[in-house]
């Protein structure tokens, strides 16, 4: 394994590597894939760790996320500030999350906080709404719309409050087999 | 407050992404949109009510919230007037008391602050988790009694998740889960990390944390330990195996191919070129095994007695007689040892030999063997990972956040999938609306009827094609019969109609799953799934039923009775009949593929005036490579270069059937349970397909005759006999091995020892189901303490609530007594 590679230190791939379920050769190709997005932002050297950010229109222009309704929730969940601009550090987590190593319970977790469109860490019925919307591209009708939810969170909700904690959720997820390879990008 | 605007100057980007009615950025605290939405919904229930009331409570107590916010901890004021009744008792519905409106500021500040409302928000709960969770890992690896005394008031939870009774501050979490870090094993600490759901800086200072104590300032490996050397040793070992395997996964064969076919087409269709790239794997397996013991051998020593001087003609190809047959491709070639002339310059001469007869015995139990081992042990991760602890219950929710496949990156697919998306859901509305349409019996006995007219014309085709298959090839036994006795038909001509056999077969494997199509189109089922598992029902028994008879036909006729067709090694006559079964199924399928689809795409848009390209149908064609594959297995022992025939046909079929993908067929429009399917498939390449072929190959080797005059096993009874015997010479040759030939009587020839391992196998795998039952019924049961804590929960809620109010109405009451006493006394 030759050290011909000039963008991180040996330190650095070793803490991606670790960090990551990606391998060295895999992180090196996700860093070009990264810079191809903004080849004048990103500068090949990243030994003292820039601190640039990839606005969200370019990262949502790729062809992996272009598509997938959920790709603002997604590039929001996994970006530092929240609002979709993602450092290399994000752009690895992200597709690491996505890849098909990374376990059920880690899946669960982030496909929650995406499917929580207003951040409070409940699934509530907007949040069901705003999904149901964002999947069927708006055909179903408001009456449709509603009693889907309705019975969504008479069947996850197992407290009781009339929304999806993390909980509900990770415990739906338990009974679903087809999750880990339908939230699953492949890059 | 949209936050984004939109860059895509590309207009076909924009029609392609919906406005959605929400509003992206809109605050969430902001219910107006759900209040206006959703009216009194018909059963009474109020969710919408106590929503609403939590808004205009927010207005009012804006100021007090803001000061109850901690660590950017956005959760909102609890609503815990869970008024929805329970899933389990639908017989009371009374308006929940629960459903009421205020809640004090206390209150709230209480239910803020429960650790399930914080669990999983903030970085702090995440570490406080994994602390525990890392403490866990440590105790078990250094194998304490893991079951600690619980506490009674722990949470029950099926991860086991402990809540600590007492809040500690963050940084100390944060320095305990470092050292507990600290103290695992490399890999269970990698694991863990790559594991937790933070972000990548938290991650990496948690590393550089648990991993810069361990190392000390300098890396100098001089003044290391014995043991850290010794620990050092060991995990680059490990990690040497975890960068092998890893290499190994990713050879990435196909990446690029395979997420077009992904992109497009959705996991369902990529899980059938997953299993032809599984496939792949085990034949090159095989192929490295044979070639590396069997094969290159026997070619680098070519066998003294003179091959026949057949020349090439293009007819070997499809036959695999002629010029083949004397070939290192069939077993005739090889013999029954090697003597590897002399190594090692000088005065001393050495020989060694190399026996080709054990090698063949050992080299096919061998792969046989390992092939086993990966199969079960594939089968079981795969039903592990698929496996559903629950049945119906709970189909919507689990349809509405698994079934977006996000693989999906083309357009008109993504399009698509939305979709079938509606579809489903609204399928699934109506079922649960119209819960149970009473059939009325006539109905129902017409359906019945259907069916059954549907199962005896699809037995009754199977059995009329076996019957057929089992006619011809005893008339093409008699033929070839009087044939080898006349001799008038000259070679050529009589390998050409060798070729009708496996023409006919392929026919039959071709048309019948069509017919089953077609018959099936008729029948109404309950469920697509249950449509799917009888079409491959039905497809399977036709192979397995087909490859039954003709493996009686090559290994009770044939075998048996080779010498009446003349045949000195019926061996490579079985090995060649297997080849051209291999080549005629490739054939068919080529052009099946070819010509079949895109007639069947032309016919159907155009006389059927179809607005969709026709569907790419999954089962079939994956049972048309588990039926490759078994005859592939069948003819490992007959044709040791099989394998390689498989490989070049399994590059081919990926690249034509892709192709043909592209063009002819569209994605599916029915749902399709990828991992359920994908368990299936392996499950099914375990049982009849490796099984069968394990047992005709194990049949051959212990009960069938070897031919006296070709094949590494002249001479000995049964093949099997060989081996007994080496163990036998081993004893004279080499007495310190003796062990070995008392064990092998003792142990493998011994009856009772072989029952007494099956025996305990069963008692084990009884065991397990035991344990299995027992484990489900704790799972019911701690579903129930879950909804009782639930209850139990709400009555503290409202306890509370009261016993604050209480203290609210008697406060003022005291105050304006009071007043009331000051001003009286004034």
């Amino acid at each position: 394994m030759g050290n011909k590679q000039t963008i991180f230190t040996a330190q650095q791939l070793d803490a991606y590597q670790d960090c990551t379920f990606f391998t060295r050769k895999e992180i090196i190709r996700l860093f070009h894939r990264y810079r191809d997005l903004a080849p004048q932002l990103i500068p090949l050297d990243y030994t003292n760790k820039p601190d640039v950010k990839v606005p969200y229109e370019l990262i949502g222009s790729m062809p992996e996320l272009k598509e997938n309704p959920f790709r603002q929730r997604i590039a929001e969940v996994f970006s530092e500030d929240g609002e979709g601009n993602m450092t290399l550090d994000d752009f690895l987590d992200m597709f690491s999350v996505l890849s098909e190593m990374a376990p059920k319970d880690l899946k669960a977790y982030y496909a929650f906080k995406i499917y929580d469109f207003n951040n409070d860490d409940y699934i509530c019925k907007a949040d069901l709404e705003k999904t149901l919307n964002k999947l069927t591209r708006n055909e179903l009708s408001a009456d449709e719309s509603r009693m889907v939810c309705e019975k969504v969170i008479d069947e996850a909700d197992l407290d009781n409050d009339g929304r999806l904690s993390l909980e509900d959720f990770q415990h739906m997820i338990v009974r679903a087999p087809d999750f880990l390879s339908t939230f699953h990008i492949r890059i | 407050m949209d936050r984004r605007v939109s860059f895509d100057s590309n207009p076909h980007c924009l029609e392609a992404a919906p406005e959605s009615p929400w509003d992206e950025g809109v605050a969430h605290r902001s219910f107006s949109p759900l209040i206006e939405e959703s009216g009194p919904s018909p059963d009474g229930r109020g969710e919408a009510l106590e929503m609403a009331d939590l808004a205009e409570e927010e207005e009012e107590e804006e100021d007090e919230e803001e000061e109850e916010e901690e660590e950017g901890d956005r959760d909102n004021p609890a609503v815990l007037a869970g008024q929805s009744d329970n899933p389990g008792s639908s017989a009371t519905r009374e308006t929940n008391p629960l459903v009421r409106q205020r809640w004090s500021a206390a209150t709230q500040r209480v239910l803020c602050s429960m650790p399930s409302r914080t669990m999983g928000q903030s970085q702090g709960a995440i570490i406080s988790r994994y602390c525990s969770r890392s403490e866990q890992l440590r105790l078990r690896r250094q194998s304490q009694t893991s079951i600690r005394g619980s506490t009674r008031s722990a949470r029950p939870s099926i991860r086991g998740y402990r809540m600590e009774v007492e809040p500690k501050g963050e940084e100390d979490k944060k320095e305990q889960l470092v050292t507990n870090l600290q103290s695992l094993v490399a890999a269970d600490r990698v694991r863990m990390l790559r594991t937790m759901p933070v972000s990548m800086a938290e991650k990496s200072e948690l590393r550089k944390l648990a991993c810069s104590f361990k190392s000390g300032p300098s890396l100098s490996h001089r003044e290391v330990s014995c043991h850290s050397r010794l620990k050092y040793c060991t995990t680059s070992a490990l990690n040497a195996c975890n960068s092998c395997l890893s290499f190994l996964q990713s050879l990435q064969l196909w990446q690029v191919a395979l997420k077009r076919v992904s992109g497009r087409f959705g996991t369902g269709v990529l899980s059938y070129f997953l299993f032809l790239k599984t496939l792949l794997f085990f034949n090159a397996l095989l192929f490295i095994i044979t070639g590396l013991f069997l094969v290159i051998p026997q070619a680098a020593n070519p066998p003294q007695h003179g091959t026949s001087n057949v020349s090439f003609t293009g007819l070997e190809l499809l036959t695999g007689g002629g010029y083949f047959t004397h070939t290192v491709m069939f077993y005739g070639y090889y013999t029954n040892s090697i003597t590897n002339t002399s190594y090692g310059g000088g005065a001393a001469v050495s020989r060694s030999t190399y026996s080709i007869t054990l090698a063949y015995f050992f080299t096919i139990g061998v792969a046989f063997f390992i092939t086993c081992i990966i199969l079960v042990y594939s089968m079981s991760k795969s039903f592990g990972r698929s496996f559903r602890i629950y049945k119906s219950q709970g189909n919507l929710a689990v349809k509405v956040f698994c079934v977006w496949d996000f693989k999906v990156i083309k357009v008109s697919s993504v399009r698509l999938q939305s979709e079938n998306i509606c579809t489903q859901l609204k399928e699934l509305l109506s079922e649960v609306n119209c819960r149970e349409v009473e059939k009325s019996v006539a109905q129902r006995l017409a359906r019945v009827a259907i069916h059954t007219l549907a199962w005896a014309v699809c037995l009754g085709s199977t059995l009329g094609c076996v019957l057929s298959v089992y006619y011809f090839s005893s008339h093409m036994h008699k033929d070839h019969q009087q044939v080898a006795s006349s001799r008038t038909v000259s070679s050529l001509q009589w390998e050409a109609r060798m070729l009708a056999l496996p023409v006919m077969v392929s026919t039959i494997n071709l048309l019948l799953p069509s017919l089953f199509n077609i018959v099936a189109w008729m029948e109404e089922y309950d469920s697509p799934s249950v449509r799917t598992h009888v079409a491959i029902f039905r497809n399977l028994l036709l192979k397995v039923s087909v490859l039954g008879v003709l493996c009686y036909h090559w290994l009770g006729r044939i075998a048996v009775d080779g010498q009446s067709l003349s045949l000195k090694c019926w061996e490579s006559f079985v090995g060649q009949e297997l080849y051209r079964f291999l080549l005629m199924d490739f054939i068919f399928t080529v052009l099946d593929t070819l010509i079949g689809e895109f007639l069947w795409k032309l016919f159907s848009q155009r006389v059927l005036r179809r607005k969709r390209k026709p569907v790419f149908d999954i089962a079939r064609n994956v049972l048309d490579l588990i039926y490759g594959q078994t005859l592939a297995w069948l003819g490992v022992l007959f044709t040791p270069l099989l394998p390689a025939v498989q490989i070049i046909k399994l590059l081919l079929l990926f690249y034509m059937k892709k192709a043909s993908l592209m063009v002819n067929c569209q994605a599916p429009r029915k749902p399709w349970r990828a991992s359920q399917m994908s368990t299936l498939f392996i499950t099914l390449l375990c049982f009849p397909s490796f099984l069968g072929a394990a047992v005709s190959v194990t049949y051959t080797m212990w009960t069938l005759k070897p031919s006296l005059e070709c094949g590494p096993f002249r001479g000995f009874k049964t093949m099997f006999l060989s081996g007994k015997e080496w163990i036998e010479q081993l004893k004279e040759t080499n007495p310190n091995l003796a062990w070995l030939t008392w064990v092998h009587i003792s142990l493998v020839e011994n009856p009772v020892f072989l029952f007494s391992v099956a025996g305990i196998f069963l008692i084990v795998t009884y065991f397990y189901t035991q344990v299995v039952d027992g484990q489900r019924k704790i799972i019911s049961l701690l579903q129930e303490q879950i909804e009782n804590e639930g209850q139990d929960k709400k009555f503290l809620i409202s306890r509370l609530q009261e016993a604050h109010e209480q203290k609210r109405t008697v406060s003022p009451r005291r105050r304006q007594l009071r007043s009331s006493e000051d001003s009286s006394i004034d």
